[in-house]
């Protein structure tokens, strides 16, 4: 396929690794935002393949793992109810609430269905009168616009039995919590790439100026993680701090005018509850006041559920990168793909999971390693 | 969640007021709302997500990235050095 073959070849691979290495006197910390990133780096062994200077941390850009427990209750409680269709995106259906996750409510009798786009779940709505149709509407700034486009088509096509679950984040504010935190170790941040698509890169200056701290946006293939990865390291080795794009082919200055309108006009911004790290600041959209008719909240009345997360999950270590996935007490023993303690263990974006898959049978390296 | 993939669009239509378009991603064919690039054209490549259109990929952007990483692939040869594994 153009545009994905030509950017995972072993070759110019292997030449960007050796850039890498010789352009490494020092160790750096770097971390990649995004899971599809991390899910990257971890199939293609790229951090065991960088130098021992270079090391890979895994940000917390995973929507799936970040979507705060109390929203999944919300969204288990709306899904068990009768003559609700219950619409969301495959990641999240194994996710586990504080009891079950949407499998087991479909397992009992819910009506819940996996959609590829978010406007099949409008058009669900209109082929079911009678149910009330809802559509769990997370991710981050990539997936923002396709949620936001439902409200407005089920307003356009008078669709009354359709409503939205909102729970969206936001990178910026993620880096500006990572960066003043006094436990980072990051020096580094390979920005995500299809965030940027939409929002561009104007949103990035004011974290390079404060921080000093170099953002590559960065794209998804092999190639273009390496190409992100080589630039950082380069600006660090000379003590230099700049917003870079090493993924001019879908990113902009500017980002997608269109989608930014409509963002604009359906979500604001609203300070966002992130699981395993707690609230931070400015960091989601919720839907505008104008639109509460399709808010899902105002409709089920779910928002006095609240929840209190299992002690034996790490997933907040794992995703401020304070603790690698194999390093969890829980990992690969209390904790699995089939028996997820967590979320970064469900969606094959999530650090945990993407070490279970390609990496549990190494030895774990010490904690702080 | 925020995958992308790169897809060649290969027909335009309108449908409720919204421009889909068919697009081919190496084989594996699906209908795409093109409401945030309403500029596409039949054969332009796209990066799609949930089913709708994010960017048209700058085709002359993609070659330039892959002309840099072969002049890096070109210099490491040129300098001797080898992959060690």
């Amino acid at each position: 396929m153009k545009y994905l073959d030509e950017f995972n070849d072993p070759e110019l691979a292997a030449a960007l690794l050796d850039d890498i290495r010789k352009t490494a006197t020092k160790p750096w910390a770097l971390m990649e935002v995004c899971g599809g990133q991390t899910h990257t780096i971890v199939r293609n062994g790229i951090d065991q393949l960088l130098p021992e200077q270079v090391e890979m941390i895994h940000g917390p850009g995973c929507p799936v793992c970040v979507t705060p427990l109390e929203m999944i209750d919300r969204a288990l409680a709306i899904a068990a109810m009768p003559d609700v269709i219950f619409c969301t995106f495959g990641d999240m259906v194994r996710v586990p609430g504080s009891n079950v996750d949407l499998l087991r409510i479909k397992a009992g009798g819910g009506d819940v269905r996996i959609v590829y786009s978010p406007l099949d779940a409008v058009k669900a709505a209109i082929d079911n009168p009678d149910k009330q149709v809802v559509f769990f509407g997370i991710g981050f700034e990539t997936t923002a616009p396709a949620n936001a486009m439902t409200v407005l088509q089920a307003d356009r096509l008078g669709v009354p039995n359709f409503s939205l679950l909102v729970s969206h984040v936001r990178v910026p504010p993620a880096i500006e919590a990572i960066m003043s935190s006094p436990l980072s170790r990051v020096q580094g941040f390979l920005a995500a790439g299809h965030v940027c698509t939409v929002m561009g890169m104007g949103e990035y200056v004011p974290l390079v100026e404060k921080y000093s701290v170099p953002i590559v946006v960065t794209g998804f293939e092999p190639l273009d993680v390496l190409e992100g990865i080589r630039r950082v390291v380069a600006q660090l080795e000379r003590g230099v701090a700049q917003l870079d794009n090493a993924y001019p082919r879908a990113v902009s200055f500017e980002g997608n005018a269109v989608a930014q309108k409509v963002l604009a006009d359906v979500f604001e911004v609203t300070d966002r509850m992130w699981r395993g790290i707690g609230m931070i600041p400015q960091s989601g959209w919720r839907l505008q006041d104008k639109w509460a008719k399709f808010d899902a909240e105002k409709r089920f009345d779910v928002s006095a559920i609240t929840a209190t997360e299992s002690p034996d999950c790490h997933s907040g270590e794992v995703l401020q990168g304070l603790l690698k996935p194999n390093q969890c007490p829980a990992f690969g023993t209390l904790c699995s793909p089939a028996h997820p303690l967590g979320a970064p263990m469900v969606s094959s974006e999530g650090a945990c999971a993407a070490y279970y898959q390609f990496r549990r049978l190494d030895a774990p390296s010490p904690v702080g390693a | 969640m925020c995958l992308g993939v790169p897809g060649k669009v290969e027909e335009i239509w309108e449908a409720d007021g919204t421009t889909m378009a068919r697009v081919d991603f190496g084989g594996v064919r699906k209908d795409v709302c093109l409401a945030y690039v309403p500029d596409l054209q039949v054969g332009d490549y796209t990066i799609v997500h949930v089913g709708f259109a994010l960017t048209k990929v700058d085709e002359a952007s993609a070659e330039e990235t892959l002309s840099l990483l072969r002049d890096i692939g070109a210099l490491e040869a040129e300098l001797g050095v080898t992959f060690q594994k």
